[in-house]
């Protein structure tokens, strides 16, 4: 028994069955972070005034890596077309670089990750806060590179507060009220960043599989079926496509404003 | 006619018999019926495991209704039962308030996403779906045997939830922030992550069904040749897959407000037990509920379509006449598919959302009525001059008009604001959306069970207990759900332990408008009545098994008469389906059509005196 039209294209729909189920999931993937996305505005626009927090991401990393996947968005095109064209070798090179950029942007949002993860927000007995990159800590002390504020509103808009003089603050345990890092739990925007942020990288994580298993064991296939290796890579790079393009969304909806 | 055959070419050259490659061997068990990528298998996997499922929902309706009759007192016969695997949740073989909210919530969340979903549209859909439009399987077999497993491990992940420290979920199978997350035990987090599977599960589902009927319809099967149920079924499908991954996102962010101390939910000043909570706040209560509906809305019509689906072939078929108005029923199904999505607001007329978003969505509500009515009236007038065959199947079939009529009306004032804010959340809006459910769309259900059981196995089910059954169950299905209108109507709350005991005349003396004693006494009622109702299944169940093996053999492969594709193939259909790949000639319901021979022409027999237009 076959399933018809795993390969070759059905006359009146003119498409390939994979094809459909590729804009199918692609459809629901668009709701899902359309679902995520709603939440966000929900949230932002439900902050008291001049609450929700401005420029705590670091912009040039975010455009680093917009270029990363807006290149790797090039590159996965040009393995399909190569694919196309039947020149093997091509393919290979190409879908290595999308491969290479794509860990590249997970290393870059790992630091940034880690950025946000040492970065603590202390309030300290006498009503000061102290804001800053942890250094060490011990049982005694606790050393970050940062700056005291008296007013928590200080913190929340950072895109006017250009070059704050960081200094090596050391506070003994007793002073602490309470310590948190910018993780989720810090407040809604970090919540929303990382929930967005972690599920778009899982599924940079899922297009890295995918692309490498058709570039690794999978690519077996060229020497087989070649029309349906070309519409594998077709269909996963629909997919990366797509993901790229959230990207192009988070990008300004996190970093810019 | 257009003459749709030429222009498709056999889809591989050169391998016309690839059947025969799979006929030798007899696969191993584990690949027969565990691993399976047979949608006719897969179907009935989902079919089996869903009616367990709901046997199990309809055990924790039961002890509920004890609770709710008889509140404290210990269950009859079950009860150390109980206290013996559940602890101390059921000490004394009573139910506890906790157990209770947790039989709640899980009752809701397993009849819906475990029980009826999966029988009305992964198992009809899988078994039916692609015999209907002639196609040999699924368009991605392995993604179908993907979603069952998803949704069997989401199942597994429900029931695991039960025996973990404080038990189950316990916030309704609404799971409204804050109270979800603030309940102190696990059960929330392991619901969420069965839904989670749960969504996989239909997600990948949906992809195939939308995919095989778009690419996979035999030659000649237009879109208007289309039986109603594949119409039904594909747009189910699109309601699936655009509506549920917002509540996956919504989910998402109640587990890591859950497990990671976030405040996707949480408000600011959000106090626990007199103290505040430990949580950074800025939160959205009504985001949650916003995802939730936005989900839970359409969720109503995946629950309802399908079923409507199987009405409509059941009442073709046994009104021996073209169904009424076949365009109307696709435009309607389309058209509430539509404006499904935009309908979800009415389930939070309480939130003080304001009210000229109210009025929107009342006005929306109020519209998208219309064509469920059209599809209520259609399957009305096609018994109109009818000479109506009656069988177990088709009493079933007729039982979901009356019964889905009257969930519909009485959803009416529900969906206006203004009557809402009275009805809302009390006994009335059970007994609603329960008419819809289940005399509605399970009564349905156990009509397709009925239906295509002959084509599963080869042989019919027992008549005389199908009607046993039907008439029991529609009996007390109405013993049931009929008096909770009057229960809400006087003010009785959904969700109380107690019943309402609290706030009846028996404990609160002078008060206004307390419970009175007659609405208390129906409390027994129910609880009888649901008791007989369980026992009315004890037929189906034993009729079910027996018939597998020493039902009535049928004479032919279509024992029904019936015109549509799933019923010209062997029986049971062998793996690829169609011993010659099938052409469609004509729609789908074409009995006694005039010029025509016999009483009922297949969609796929060629025609008798071809027309002077075809050459």
């Amino acid at each position: 028994m076959d399933i018809p039209y795993t390969v070759q294209v059905r006359p009146d729909t003119g498409l390939y069955n994979a094809k459909v189920g590729i804009w199918l999931f692609l459809a629901s993937e668009m709701m899902l972070f359309g679902g995520l996305f709603s939440a966000y505005i929900l949230l932002r626009v439900g902050t008291p005034p001049g609450e929700w927090p401005h420029g705590w991401l670091d912009v040039r990393f975010g455009t680093f890596n917009t270029m990363l996947l807006a290149l790797s968005a090039i590159t996965t095109l040009l393995a399909w077309v190569a694919c196309k064209v039947g020149d093997f070798r091509k393919f290979k090179i190409f879908h290595a670089c999308t491969l290479i950029l794509a860990l590249s942007f997970l290393c870059v949002k790992m630091y940034e990750y880690h950025d946000k993860w040492i970065h603590y927000e202390i309030e300290l007995k006498d009503g000061r806060i102290a804001d800053g990159h942890l250094v060490s800590r011990t049982s005694d002390v606790v050393v970050i590179e940062g700056r005291y504020v008296t007013d928590k509103k200080d913190l929340y808009d950072l895109r006017s507060q250009k070059n704050i003089p960081h200094d090596e603050i050391t506070i003994p345990r007793p002073e602490i009220v309470k310590m948190q890092n910018y993780g989720p739990w810090h407040n809604t925007f970090t919540a929303i960043y990382f929930t967005l942020t972690g599920l778009h990288a899982l599924h940079i994580l899922g297009g890295c599989v995918v692309i490498g298993y058709l570039w690794g064991p999978g690519s077996k296939m060229w020497k087989t079926d070649r029309a349906r290796f070309t519409n594998r890579v077709e269909v996963s790079g629909l997919f990366w496509h797509f993901v790229d393009l959230v990207w192009i969304f988070l990008f300004p909806v996190l970093y810019l404003t | 006619m257009e003459a749709t055959v030429q222009q498709f070419p056999p889809y591989r050259e050169g391998e016309a018999h690839g059947h025969d490659e799979h006929g030798h061997h007899e696969p191993h068990f584990f690949t027969k019926y565990i691993f399976s990528t047979d949608h006719k298998v897969i179907g009935i996997q989902y079919g089996f495991v869903a009616l367990c499922f709901m046997l199990f929902g309809l055990f924790l309706m039961l002890m509920m209704r004890w609770q709710i009759a008889h509140p404290g007192a210990p269950v009859p016969a079950l009860g150390p039962l109980l206290e013996k695997i559940l602890g101390q949740p059921a000490a004394g073989g009573a139910i506890s308030a906790d157990l209770y909210n947790s039989f709640g919530a899980m009752h809701g969340t397993i009849m819906v996403f475990l029980g009826v979903v999966p029988l009305a549209f992964a198992a009809f859909g899988n078994y039916v779906v692609p015999l209907m439009i002639g196609a040999p399987d699924m368009a991605f077999p392995r993604i179908n045997m993907a979603s069952f497993h998803a949704f069997f491990l989401g199942g597994v992940v429900m029931l695991v939830s039960f025996f973990i420290p404080g038990g189950a979920a316990q916030a309704g199978w609404t799971s409204y922030s804050p109270l979800a997350t603030t309940i102190p035990t696990d059960g929330q987090a392991f619901w969420l992550v069965g839904m989670v599977l749960l969504i996989t599960s239909s997600l990948l589902g949906a992809v195939n069904f939308i995919a095989t009927i778009i690419q996979l319809r035999a030659p000649g099967m237009t879109w208007m040749r289309l039986p109603f149920f594949v119409w039904a079924q594909f747009v189910t499908a699109f309601l699936l897959l655009l509506a549920f991954p917002p509540l996956e996102a919504a989910g998402l962010m109640q587990l890591m407000d859950n497990v990671a101390g976030t405040s996707f939910f949480l408000p600011t000043g959000l106090a626990i037990g007199g103290h505040m909570a430990n949580v950074s706040g800025g939160g959205s209560p009504l985001l949650w509920q916003h995802l939730f509906w936005f989900l839970g809305h359409p969720e109503v019509y995946v629950l309802i379509l399908p079923a409507m689906g199987i009405v409509c072939e059941v009442i073709a078929n046994n009104t021996r006449k073209p169904i009424w108005g076949y365009k109307s029923l696709v435009y309607s199904v389309l058209v509430i598919g539509l404006l499904s999505f935009i309908v979800w607001a009415h389930h939070m007329y309480m939130t003080g959302m304001g009210q000229k978003i109210a009025t929107f969505f009342q006005a929306t509500t109020m519209i998208i009525s219309i064509p469920s009515v059209i599809i209520l009236t259609c399957l009305f007038l096609s018994l109109w001059g009818a000479s109506i065959r009656i069988n177990t199947p088709m009493m079933f079939a007729l039982g979901f008009l009356p019964m889905f009529g009257i969930g519909g009306l009485t959803g009416l004032p529900l969906g206006l604001a203004a009557t809402d804010l009275y009805l809302h959340d009390t006994y009335y809006i059970i007994a609603h959306f329960h008419y819809v459910v289940a005399p509605g769309t399970i009564f349905a259900l156990f009509a397709g069970i009925y239906f295509w059981f002959p084509k599963m196995t080869g042989r019919k089910m027992n008549e005389f207990w199908g009607r046993v059954h039907f008439w029991c169950s529609f009996i007390f299905m109405n013993v049931v759900f009929l008096p909770m209108f009057t229960q809400g109507a006087k003010g009785m709350l959904r969700r109380m332990s107690d019943g309402g005991v609290n706030y009846s005349a028996a404990r609160v003396h002078d008060a206004i408008d307390v419970l009175p004693v007659s609405v208390m006494e129906m409390n027994t009622w129910i609880l009888w009545g649901a008791v007989a109702l369980g026992l009315a299944q004890i037929p189906f169940i034993i009729n079910l098994f027996w018939s597998i093996k020493h039902g009535e053999a049928v004479e032919n492969d279509n024992p029904w008469g019936a015109t549509t594709l799933d019923w010209q193939t062997p029986t049971p259909p062998p793996h690829g389906n169609f011993e010659t790949a099938p052409h469609v000639v004509r729609g789908p319901y074409e009995y006694n059509a005039p010029g025509h021979e016999g009483s009922f022409s297949p969609q796929s027999d060629p025609p008798a005196h071809p027309s002077p237009h075809e050459h």
